[in-house]
């Protein structure tokens, strides 16, 4: 199933994922006055946040232009050293900027 | 310790700005996260009214960026909401952990304080609640801080994104991939973690050749998220 986004489309799909996103603010709170969070559940939770940022960045890494893979080392290196994402994101940007330069 | 349950848990209108001016130097960085998102929303080609408007309600940077890599003519609705989730899971952990602070306030005011929770105000609130000192006026007031400068800046953002001609050739198509990859790199890394990643990264990328478009965003959160589950961190 697809939405839209011309017309009324983009509304829905903002409402969608703002509604999506409360449930996640509220659920953690709800869930506790319930049951407490399980340490399996928990261990699921935390491995998931960030694992679906790696299956969103690796195609864009794999399939993008020498500048883009460029951009994401200059962004990773930066964090590591820095452990500042603003200066670790402009770094990626100015290299992909130089290099397409070229 | 001088401080009665009472006085910790207590959320006048004081505390509230007392806790929005505490967050407002951190939210001067937010107005330029902002900023990126209105500018990579623009580029992606939402509206100017559409942008501030996901900024307003949803209110979660790294899940609206995500968002924007999903959109185009269409927008398919499963992974939508997979991804929103899976990105914004982490609100579940922060709940779970304050539910303790939260647990004596009238249901309405605990979920109306909920909707403005966020990274850097949780965490401020969370060390507040530590050293015994009152913490809901940052969490809440942090809050509305926060959502105030990541509208503001989004605002900004499309400002100054409709007047750029070819952000291409300025790398700003690299801002929210970037982005999303600062907040990996900045999580907590260990070798469980990394491993966790390759396995989502690997999931992602066969996905992405052998199953139907846009299925990778899932098969790669689920994966790694399994894994997770499988293969816990010790007791500490």
């Amino acid at each position: 199933m697809t939405l839209d986004t011309a017309g009324s489309g983009t509304l829905v799909i903002i409402l969608i994922m703002a509604v999506v996103t409360l449930l996640t603010r509220w659920g953690g709170v709800f869930a506790m006055s319930l049951v407490p969070i399980s340490r399996r559940t928990e261990q699921f939770i935390s491995a998931m946040s960030g694992s679906v940022l790696v299956a969103l960045l690796t195609p864009m890494a794999v399939n993008g232009d020498n500048g883009a893979r460029l951009a994401f080392l200059a962004t990773a290196v930066t964090m590591l050293l820095l452990k500042k994402p603003l200066p670790a994101i402009a770094a990626g940007i100015i290299a992909a900027a130089l290099f397409r330069q070229l | 310790m001088v401080n009665t349950d009472a006085e910790l848990e207590r959320l006048t209108r004081r505390d509230v700005w007392t806790g929005f001016k505490h967050l407002t130097p951190i939210s001067l960085f937010v107005v330029v996260f902002g900023l990126a998102f209105g500018l990579a929303a623009t580029q992606t080609g939402l509206s100017d009214y559409s942008s501030l408007l996901m900024s307003a309600l949803v209110f979660a940077g790294a899940s609206q960026f995500a968002s924007l890599e999903l959109w185009g003519a269409h927008v398919p609705v499963v992974p939508l909401i997979v991804t929103v989730f899976a990105v914004n899971a982490r609100h579940l952990l922060m709940g779970a952990t304050l539910y303790p602070h939260l647990r004596h306030l009238p249901p309405a005011k605990r979920y109306a304080v909920m909707f403005v929770v966020s990274d850097a105000n949780w965490a401020m609130s969370m060390q507040a609640f530590g050293m015994g000192k009152p913490g809901l006026g940052i969490l809440f007031g942090g809050g509305l801080a926060l959502w105030t400068f990541w509208v503001l800046g989004t605002w900004l953002g499309i400002y100054f994104g409709s007047a750029i001609q070819d952000p291409v050739s300025l790398g700003l198509d690299m801002v929210m991939g970037c982005f999303l990859l600062a907040m990996v790199v900045g999580g907590k890394k260990d070798m469980r973690m990394v491993v966790i990643w390759v396995v989502a990264g690997c999931a992602s990328m066969l996905a992405f050749w052998y199953l139907p478009a846009n299925s990778h965003v899932v098969v790669g959160a689920l994966a790694g998220g399994l894994l997770g589950a499988l293969w816990m961190e010790k007791a500490k």
